[in-house]
């Protein structure tokens, strides 16, 4: 234990531990040893996969990868949210694929107006965040229970208004265009979105009170009750920010692949968040996990299926792979977390 | 009464402990106790909160082992590493809530894992039905309870013989049974079926060992009452030949800790005021907490004062009478509520109801006060840390810093943690659930400075302790509770361990009529 036992001086904060690697120490406390493992083995298959292959290591490559990942990104940002205050919404890939074809249907119906196509999807994925959010507090129904009810449902409502089949094809319009392929500095304008949600979530995690309320419900519920936060409007926001982003996440697969996908393209999305949530850091049982840990457990899913891409394994192989790297993160971490709580005190 | 040696080839049946003692760490539970339970008695096992009366019943049913000292049943040394162990050797526990499994009969749940089956592993009906049936006229119970009952239409009293039964009538049938506080979830009438049924068990030669807070019940039902006092037998009395006065002073009598250095502060005005406030645990209770004053809420485990606490602190509905902070009538919806009035609450289990582990000690503390702390919807985080860092140092919490996370600090720590996050507040009225529970020592007394500081800083202090030289040290007035209902208040001057205990046991000392004591209750006959 890291109790101190002298007894107390006034300075209790400053005086140990004694701190002879000072700075060093000080980067490694701030990016955390999961981050730091994270990281090395991102840099690790980057240079196996780029040994096999130079190529791999290109800047058109890269890039590949980077708007790869941005959909799976986008929705593991979120579900690291959700992860974060307790709950788990694993039918964010259905939303997603709702998304698409609505964000399709009505652009083309309202006479291709993007922005209209846009808003309803943004909307509808409120709306159902909010709707997952009333069952699982209101209905008490257990958040996998409930979403997993919401992942059969929100798939079928899209098959069922999209007749099963693409719907509209939208890259006649400049704004699709841009959302799917257009550049800025450089960099495609999708991974600058998923930049740019990961960083606000970030700040509303790590600097506003109402991140540190989300780690607190997640953490130990009772405890933040007592408190005085107001779980249910917390848990609620989370779902409700869960489905516009999975929405944003729908126009843009709309965008990329040019029509409403009711399945295509989102199935399956919403294991990877969840996987690279966990892979992150985020415990499944609440109050842990950060932003740059999920993005970097993003990056890392998204190089290994691009290397294994390039090296002619087919898909059911960077399945497996997937699976089995899951399973070491989380063992590793429990093993890590399984220390900590030995050395308790009696 | 007590057997420390034996005759060799004459051991006494039943069960003994032979200078058992036990110790957790650095904390002795049990010190040297050797007490006899014979057969076909009720021996009544009593002793405040804290006593050793449950590490006793443990290392006796085998769940824990003693550090020195043996269990011996008829003479034999029992060498009991699990509950399973003793089980087979015939000592079995009741436990309060039996488990059953509710939509079975009666009859399977009392041969759960030992029905007897047919070719083929099919379940023979018939025969399991011609042994409960038998089993239950052997051993008088066939009136009470009918086979073929769901386990889900049991009484709890009915709930408790089917236990009983499974300890009867399986290969190793019980010689000792062991009962910790049957009756706490029990009615009135349930209670006195139970009663029945333990008087049919004794007259049948079964050792029985009965935990009890309820002096009424151990006075109409025990042969012989042992006592327990801080882990050391305090002394064995027969029923017949004892009161309930010297029961009182067997559980009490000991030192008065000198740890309390707590002088009667200037009290001021009413902060607190309750009237008639009944919620789902609390019966009408009424009492006022003055700006300045520790006032103590003592009461047996299961009195009810916690659930007042949490209902004070917003987190359990109201059903009728007013709460006033400062004279303010306050409508508690949810702990919010209460804490935009002014009160906090320091919660009975600190790791469960405050603490969040994996966060740091700063996270911990300023929790509640991050509100005051923020520029806009940023958190300073600057300003966080001075806050942190202040009541830190000023309730001397030791860690390596207030980045720490609190889930590696002791327990004294911890508490410290959940009482800075509370200082950091500022609270009218703090209310304090087991304060020391957990805690060594030198934190106690630290916790116990601490909590005088308060009130002389003017903040209205209510301290709920089971630890009665805590109660007497700390408050300025003690008000005791049972059954959910507030039985008396006591002044500084009138308070002594006698009177709390009297009071928090004044249901079972007062001899009310007892309608059901006097008719047969339709169980056992």
């Amino acid at each position: 234990m890291t109790t101190q036992t002298s007894p107390a001086s006034g300075s209790v904060g400053t005086q140990l531990p004694p701190r002879r690697a000072g700075r060093i120490r000080v980067v490694l406390d701030t990016i955390g040893a999961q981050n730091l493992s994270l990281g090395a083995a991102l840099a690790l298959m980057l240079l196996l996969f780029g040994y096999l292959d130079p190529d791999y290591l290109s800047w058109d490559n890269l890039q590949v990868i980077a708007e790869a990942v941005t959909i799976v990104g986008l929705l593991a940002v979120v579900e690291t949210v959700v992860i974060i205050c307790g709950g788990l919404d694993i039918s964010v890939g259905s939303q997603v694929g709702l998304a698409s074809v609505v964000s399709a249907m009505v652009f083309t119906s309202a006479g291709a107006n993007p922005l209209a196509g846009m808003a309803a999807a943004l909307a509808l994925g409120a709306l159902i965040g909010l709707l997952n959010g009333a069952v699982i507090i209101y209905g008490r129904v257990n958040a996998v229970i409930a979403t997993l009810a919401g992942l059969a449902a929100y798939k079928g409502v899209a098959q069922l208004i999209s007749d099963g089949r693409a719907q509209g094809y939208v890259l006649t319009d400049s704004v699709f265009i841009f959302l799917g392929r257009g550049k800025i500095a450089g960099l495609p304008f999708m991974v600058w979105l998923l930049i740019l949600v990961a960083a606000a979530v970030h700040v509303l995690l790590k600097y506003t009170d109402i991140g540190r309320n989300l780690y607190a419900i997640g953490g130990n519920a009772t405890a933040a009750r007592l408190a005085g936060i107001n779980l249910n409007k917390y848990l609620i926001a989370a779902y409700a920010l869960s489905g516009v982003v999975a929405a944003l996440a729908g126009i843009l697969l709309t965008a990329r692949t040019g029509s409403g996908q009711p399945v295509s393209g989102s199935e399956g999305l919403e294991l990877q968040a969840i996987t690279a949530a966990a892979l992150g850091g985020c415990a499944l049982n609440g109050g842990k996990g950060t932003i740059p840990g999920t993005l970097l457990a993003v990056a890392l899913l998204g190089a290994l299926q691009n290397g294994l891409t390039v090296q002619g394994l087919n898909t059911f192989w960077q399945n497996v792979a997937q699976g089995l790297l899951l399973v070491a993160a989380v063992v590793i971490q429990q093993r890590r977390s399984g220390r900590r709580a030995v050395g308790l005190p009696a | 009464m007590t057997t420390p040696t034996v005759p060799p080839g004459t051991p006494p049946p039943g069960l003994s402990a032979e200078a058992v003692s036990k110790r957790f760490g650095t904390v002795t539970a049990l010190h040297d106790v050797s007490v006899h339970f014979p057969p076909g008695q009720v021996t009544a096992l009593m002793g405040e909160n804290g006593a050793g009366k449950s590490t006793l019943l443990r290392i006796l049913t085998g769940d824990h082992q003693p550090t020195v000292g043996r269990v011996l049943l008829n003479g034999t040394p029992l060498n009991l590493s699990s509950p399973i162990d003793a089980r087979r050797a015939g000592v079995r526990i009741i436990p309060q809530e039996p488990e059953i499994i509710p939509h079975v009969s009666v009859a399977e749940n009392i041969y759960l894992g030992a029905l007897p089956r047919r070719a083929g592993r099919r379940l023979d009906r018939a025969e399991l039905r011609r042994r409960v049936t038998a089993d239950l006229a052997r051993l008088g119970f066939d009136t009470v309870i009918d086979p073929d009952l769901l386990g889900s239409e049991l009484t709890a009293a009915q709930r408790q013989l089917v236990e009983i039964l499974r300890a009867l009538t399986g290969a190793h049938a019980a010689q000792v049974i062991a009962f910790d506080e049957p009756t706490s979830s029990l009615s009135e009438r349930e209670a006195e079926a139970l009663f029945s049924l333990i008087a049919a068990l004794r007259d049948q030669g079964v050792a029985i060992i009965y935990v009890s807070h309820r002096m009424k019940e151990i006075f109409r039902l025990a042969d012989r009452i042992a006592v327990l006092r801080d882990g050391a037998l305090a002394g064995v009395r027969p029923t017949s030949a004892t009161s309930e006065g010297e029961i009182v002073r067997l559980m009490v009598g000991r030192d008065l800790s000198t740890m309390f250095e707590r002088q009667q502060a200037a009290t001021g005005d009413v902060v607190l005021s309750v009237e008639n406030l009944t919620t789902d645990d609390v019966d009408d209770v009424s009492l006022e907490v003055r700006s300045g004053e520790v006032v103590a809420l003592a009461g047996l485990i299961g009195a009810g004062r916690s659930e007042l606490a949490l209902a004070l602190a917003g987190d359990s509905p109201v059903r009728s009478g007013t709460i006033r902070v400062n004279g303010r009538e306050v409508r508690l919806r949810s702990p919010r509520d209460a804490i935009r009035a002014g009160v906090g609450l320091a919660p009975e289990e600190r790791k469960a109801q405050a603490l969040f582990l994996h966060r740091t000690i700063r996270d911990n503390i300023t929790l509640v006060s991050l509100g005051r702390l923020r520029h806009g919807r940023f958190v300073s985080k600057a300003k966080e840390k001075a806050l942190a860092q202040d009541f830190a140092d000023r309730l001397r919490v030791r860690a390596p810093s207030i980045e720490a996370q609190v889930g590696t600090l002791s327990g004294g720590n911890q508490q410290k943690t959940v009482l800075a996050r509370w200082l950091a507040r500022r609270p009218e009225l703090l209310i304090l659930d087991e304060p020391t529970r957990g805690v060594d020592i030198g934190a106690k007394v630290e916790i116990y400075h601490i909590i005088a500081a308060l009130a002389r800083d003017g903040v209205a202090v209510l301290v709920i302790s089971s630890e009665l030289p805590e109660v007497l040290g700390l408050s300025d007035r003690v008000i005791v509770m049972q059954n959910g209902r507030v039985t008396g208040e006591l002044s500084r001057d009138q308070a002594s361990e006698e009177a709390i205990l009297a009071l928090a046991m004044a249901d079972d000392l007062t001899d009310t009529p007892h309608p059901a004591s006097d008719e047969p209750t339709g169980v056992a006959s």
